[in-house]
């Protein structure tokens, strides 16, 4: 009889602790997708193993800006991803908590969904978002913690428990369960609010100078930008794929090299966006250029040939593309016109 | 007796049932275009490319880094698809799946680019995704083809190319800009087809710069996009690129 009751009793305890799990239902996220995507672009990566959730992006918000997920708790993913500066840190290379530099610029963030390879960071040594959240966390150069010590702290945390629950309807908290609702809030940071974008939509227009800088940026007998940069037709302004752009005669990174092992790719990053340029300076993986005036002579007369250079380099032979000084000045008037002060001081994105 | 009867009466109903199916109305096939690249019948897959492995007919030795192409308003007999991005280096695109085919008779073709019909500035999201437009300066639009590598020059010297492929502009006069439609057809022929079958369309790129025109690289090499008639120099040559292959039936 007493085996019973203890056989009774167990299976309305656990009958309660399911009820408790199964009672969360978090509330599917409405990404806001600017027009220009819309029209343009197929759609976002959503993985539907990761489906936005409010309370998943929320949670991935607070993960985004804690220290907690560090060593020592001195920093969060927004010490080198900060959201008023592109989610960049205007510094060449970041430091992690012990003060030890990294080699690589770090990267903005934002209009990550669109990334339809998924290979993320420079050398596209991650696939899918999740998996590039992962990294920073563990390195010891970066956040330089233990993901099991994490995990023990946010299970132990008087709030996060019960944010996971909401957000996964599951108590489990491990760093699959984190990376995902990180993964979760980096896909709703989305820009696509500049005065170029207003421009396409008839809001706005361009001046003289500006529009002389577009038309160099989409001339194939000029800047030639566009080929790996989009246009007003690819709103993303990348095309997310890796190239040697002649920023060196020898390597010292191998970029995408090192992670396919093909010295065909070595030397080759990833071209970043060029939406936001006002706010992520410097530029280029390691980066060496401090100006946007810099980056403009590095095309026009500063390539470096090398045996992996792009063909798009098609003028390294004679130093680049040779821009007069009106139209560099030109140009860098355009390329400021994707600048979006929306995104930078979208509250959404602050912590 | 009566239940004799019935079973014939039954036999005869299964019977025409049959009949209708296999012969009125047979089942639909599946039809696989499979695109393959040659040098000159040499086969050239992505672990062909970065290495001057190639020569041209001008004697310009080669290397591949990028060949990406779309063909376009592909017919195999009712069934159409508006484009589809071949893309070598990342070995994307090389087949392309026609389900539900009806049997019989078929005729496949399909359009090099886009005709100025469909070369609608902007309207692909597939291709504004992957960057593939033109310069609304030249037109606007798609590419057809964007071929990018690598030649040795005159003087040895490692050299750029980039034989992309558009709508031929000419921009004399700018303010009046002058179109040629420099897309063409690929006409496979009549096709009767029973069975599931997989169609090769082999595209041999040493004839682009071969036939009719011997292509020197030394001359053109870069920013062909704005050139009119090396625009019209390449619809000539692609005429000559593209032949049937093997057809298997599955």
């Amino acid at each position: 009889m007493k085996q019973f009751w203890i056989y009774i009793s167990s299976f309305f305890i656990l009958m309660n602790c399911s009820s408790k799990e199964e009672a969360y239902e978090p509330v599917p996220y409405n990404l806001k997708i600017p027009e220009l995507f819309s029209d343009k672009l197929i759609a976002p990566i959503l993985p539907a193993n990761n489906p936005l959730t409010e309370e998943g992006v929320a949670l991935g918000k607070k993960l985004f800006f804690d220290k907690i997920l560090s060593g020592n708790g001195t920093q969060s993913c927004a010490t080198c991803h900060n959201p008023r500066k592109a989610f960049t840190d205007n510094l060449q290379f970041s430091s992690g908590i012990d003060g030890i530099k990294g080699s690589r610029n770090a990267m903005p963030l934002f209009n990550l969904a669109w990334n339809f390879d998924e290979k993320f960071t420079w050398n596209g040594q991650d696939f899918t978002i999740e998996n590039q959240a992962l990294e920073p966390v563990s390195n010891p150069v970066e956040l330089h913690a233990v993901w099991k010590n994490v995990t023990e702290r946010i299970k132990n945390h008087p709030e996060y428990p019960e944010l996971f629950l909401q957000a996964f309807g599951t108590s489990k908290i491990d760093s699959t369960q984190i990376t995902k609702a990180l993964a979760q809030f980096e896909r709703t940071i989305i820009s696509g609010d500049s005065k170029f974008d207003k421009f396409l939509l008839g809001k706005t227009n361009l001046t003289q100078e500006e529009q002389n800088g577009f038309n160099i940026f989409m001339d194939e007998a000029k800047g030639d930008c566009f080929h790996c940069h989009g246009s007003d037709n690819n709103p993303l302004w990348t095309d997310n794929q890796f190239h040697n752009n002649g920023l060196d005669a020898t390597f010292s990174d191998l970029g995408l090299g090192t992670v396919t092992g093909d010295p065909a790719d070595n030397g080759k990053f990833k071209s970043p966006s060029i939406r936001n340029l006002k706010f992520t300076a410097p530029y280029m993986h390691d980066g060496r250029f401090a100006t946007l005036e810099e980056v403009i002579n590095h095309y026009s007369e500063g390539l470096q040939a090398s045996s992996t250079i792009d063909p798009l380099m098609k003028k390294v032979n004679q130093g680049g593309v040779g821009l007069s000084d009106k139209d560099k000045a030109d140009l860098k008037s355009f390329l400021l016109t994707l600048s979006d002060d929306e995104f930078i001081n979208n509250t959404d994105f602050q912590e | 007796m009566r239940k004799i009867t019935l079973l014939l009466i039954l036999l005869i109903f299964i019977s025409c049932k049959d009949e209708v199916d296999c012969c009125v109305n047979p089942a639909p096939v599946n039809i696989t275009l499979k695109f393959t690249h040659n040098w000159n019948g040499v086969p050239v897959t992505s672990s062909d490319f970065n290495d001057f492995k190639f020569t041209t007919e001008n004697g310009e030795s080669v290397s591949l880094v990028k060949l990406r192409y779309v063909v376009s308003d592909i017919n195999i007999g009712n069934k159409n698809k508006s484009h589809h991005l071949i893309n070598i280096g990342e070995e994307s695109g090389l087949e392309l799946n026609f389900n539900e085919v009806d049997q019989g008779s078929n005729i496949l073709k399909f359009t090099f680019g886009f005709a100025d019909a469909n070369n609608i500035d902007g309207a692909y999201q597939d291709l504004n995704s992957v960057s593939f437009n033109v310069p609304g300066m030249l037109g606007g639009g798609y590419h057809y083809m964007q071929f990018d590598g690598k030649y040795k020059d005159n003087n040895n010297d490692d050299a750029n190319f980039n034989y992309h492929a558009i709508r031929a502009v000419d921009k004399s006069d700018p303010n009046n800009l002058v179109f040629k439609d420099t897309s063409f057809d690929f006409d496979m022929g009549t096709f009767n087809f029973q069975n599931d079958t997989i169609v090769e369309v082999k595209m041999n790129i040493a004839e682009w710069f071969k036939n009719p025109n011997t292509w020197d690289l030394n001359i053109l090499n870069t920013v062909l996009m704005p050139n009119f008639e090396a625009q019209k120099l390449m619809q000539e040559n692609g005429k000559t690129v593209f032949s049937l292959g093997d057809i298997t039936n599955n």
